[in-house]
């Protein structure tokens, strides 16, 4: 995904001399191209995230459109106070690439893996926060975040949803994509984690039951009619997420159900339970010692269908 | 603009908004007053009429906690009423305590936490050199705000990219929040800090305008390389039982007291 969002920028450049991409430092063997082809739209702060953001609002209040790059948390958390005061406060066409929400780099751990990114970003006012399933996704969210003037925050996964670009779904900002019907129940997931969605989605109607599925990319803003819809006409709904269930994609949703009046039959927040990840693993391995995977995902809809 | 005379106009502004405003921060904006008066008397271009003009040189105010200063020297300055200074503090102003830009014309950058200016200012200086633009960037500092180690990242940076466009004030008074500089975390020998990082370092008198003067002046700057100015100065400067207090970064000016140091600043 972190690929097809590099290439994108480095088209983008071409055109664009307003664009800048800045690392902290990360990146080895993918922003290369960039670097050789843009050497004045591309800068390494060194090992320095709170200058880097800093950097990035300096060059924003100027007129350029920053990308700043780096991985898991880094981008984030040490300078979320450069993000509130210096990026959101003055509206800065900033935008922060994460490469490896959730357990993307299950094995490095707890410190790498991003599981309460969602939460801490889509608090903040001006703040767009963006989570693509799929590389294409990614690389149109790149297109999304430089026509929306606010800043943004765009959540790349390691693993891939499984929804293919010939399904004639597209990423657009602020809107959901159905990719399943289905009027049991409603999965809402966002990022790579789609796959269990869908995985458990197969699983589910094999037994009889069928799944409207969910691709939520946009976070914030919300795409409040597809929820309020899966609310009043499917069977419940579950969200899907590798993050704490504290403030992310589940309290979002769970947002637009309680301020819209819409009471869905039941609602299942499926995350971190609000824990931070002490072993390691694959993406896939934590997936289930979490209990996210595709089987969890059967199991808590059986469990809440009564079935 | 005769910067003494400006200088001592936002003096009495200061004491009259801090005191409006019952806020604090007094000995703080007092310190760095001459630096103001000197920066957009006579050093910066800018025009009032058109705060965003492209050629003007920026002014980012990392210590955020004196904004009354940048908003009492701007006043002065023709980008707003002096009328509207009397609004800071006060219920619904735009005017915070600390220096924000929504709605004051002149402003660039907000702050308010300490260890946010500089990075920012590199940002800008930055874009000035990849886009040919011969502008400059002013950064002013406190001495306390050099203990956030978000300014050596900033000042690891405008060495490592030649930001000869950007000038850093330190407001050297040696005082910071609870007690003195050297005993709360020591800066010493602070000038030689920042020539270890590869900058053009000037200490000057930072009440005596023909030192500031000459330390700001275009002349001083050395080619590809940023520019500090240690301004040593007086915490409270202008009313004698404000300076060199630590009570005065917090107290405000208000009865007898302002009384006081209104009179003392009307006879200087």
């Amino acid at each position: 995904m972190r690929n097809a969002v590099v290439e994108r920028l480095t088209e983008l450049a071409e055109n664009d001399d307003k664009l800048v991409l800045i690392t902290g430092d990360l990146g080895f063997g993918v922003l290369e191209k960039f670097q050789k082809r843009f050497p004045k739209q591309f800068l390494n702060v060194g090992v320095a995230e709170q200058n880097m953001t800093a950097i990035a609002a300096g060059m924003a209040l100027e007129g350029h459109i920053v990308f700043t790059y780096s991985i898991g948390n880094f981008p984030i958390l040490r300078c979320l106070e450069q993000i509130r005061n210096d990026v959101c406060y003055h509206e800065c066409n900033v935008n922060i690439i994460s490469v490896g929400g959730g357990f993307s780099y299950g094995s490095l751990g707890m410190s790498h893996h991003a599981t309460e990114d969602i939460s801490v970003m889509r608090s903040l006012p001006n703040m767009t926060v963006l989570s693509p399933s799929e590389p294409w996704q990614a690389a149109q969210c790149i297109d999304e975040a430089i026509n929306d003037p606010r800043p943004s925050y765009i959540r790349i996964d390691k693993s891939s949803g499984g929804i293919s670009k010939e399904s004639g779904q597209k990423f657009q900002l602020g809107k959901a994509n159905i990719v399943r019907s289905g009027q049991d129940l409603t999965i809402i997931a966002t990022g790579g984690i789609l796959k269990e969605a869908l995985e458990a989605s197969d699983l589910l109607s094999k037994k009889g039951v069928e799944c409207r599925v969910i691709d939520l990319g946009t976070i914030k803003p919300i795409d409040e009619m597809a929820i309020i819809a899966a609310a009043k006409e499917t069977g419940g709904i579950i969200t899907l997420e590798e993050h704490n269930k504290i403030g992310g994609l589940g309290s979002a949703v769970s947002d637009v159900c309680m301020d819209n009046g819409v009471l869905p039959k039941f609602f299942v927040k499926m995350g971190m339970n609000d824990v931070y990840s002490s072993v390691v693993g694959s993406q896939q391995y934590l997936r289930g010692h979490y209990e996210l995977d595709s089987s969890a995902v059967v199991k808590q809809t059986l469990i809440a269908l009564n079935k | 603009m005769n910067t003494e005379v400006l200088a001592a106009k936002v003096r009495r502004h200061v004491l009259t908004m801090t005191h409006l405003g019952k806020s604090s921060h007094i000995g703080s904006i007092l310190s760095m007053t001459d630096v103001m008066a000197v920066l957009y008397g006579e050093i910066m271009s800018y025009r009032a009429d058109d705060p965003k003009w492209s050629d003007r040189d920026r002014f980012i105010l990392s210590k955020g906690h004196a904004g009354a200063g940048v908003y009492a020297t701007l006043a002065e300055c023709g980008f707003m009423s002096i009328e509207k200074l009397k609004t800071h503090c006060q219920d619904g102003s735009d005017l915070s305590g600390h220096v924000s830009h929504k709605g004051v014309p002149g402003v660039e950058l907000s702050t308010g936490s300490l260890g946010h200016g500089l990075g920012v200012a590199s940002g800008m200086a930055l874009s000035a050199k990849r886009t040919q633009k011969s502008h400059r960037v002013y950064c002013v500092l406190s001495d306390g705000e050099c203990d956030e180690g978000s300014n050596w990242e900033a000042i690891l940076f405008s060495s490592h990219h030649k930001l000869d466009n950007l000038t850093a004030v330190v407001d050297y008074n040696k005082i910071q929040s609870l007690a003195p500089t050297q005993e709360t975390m020591a800066l010493e020998p602070f000038a030689d800090k920042w020539k270890a990082f590869g900058w053009n370092v000037i200490e000057s008198h930072g009440h005596d305008h023909k030192s500031l003067k000459a330390a700001l002046h275009k002349n001083s700057v050395i080619t590809d390389m940023p520019t500090c100015v240690i301004a040593h100065t007086t915490k409270g400067k202008g009313v004698s039982f404000m300076e060199n207090s630590v009570l005065w970064h917090y107290r405000t000016p208000q009865g007898e007291e302002y009384e006081a140091a209104l009179k003392e600043l009307d006879n200087a």
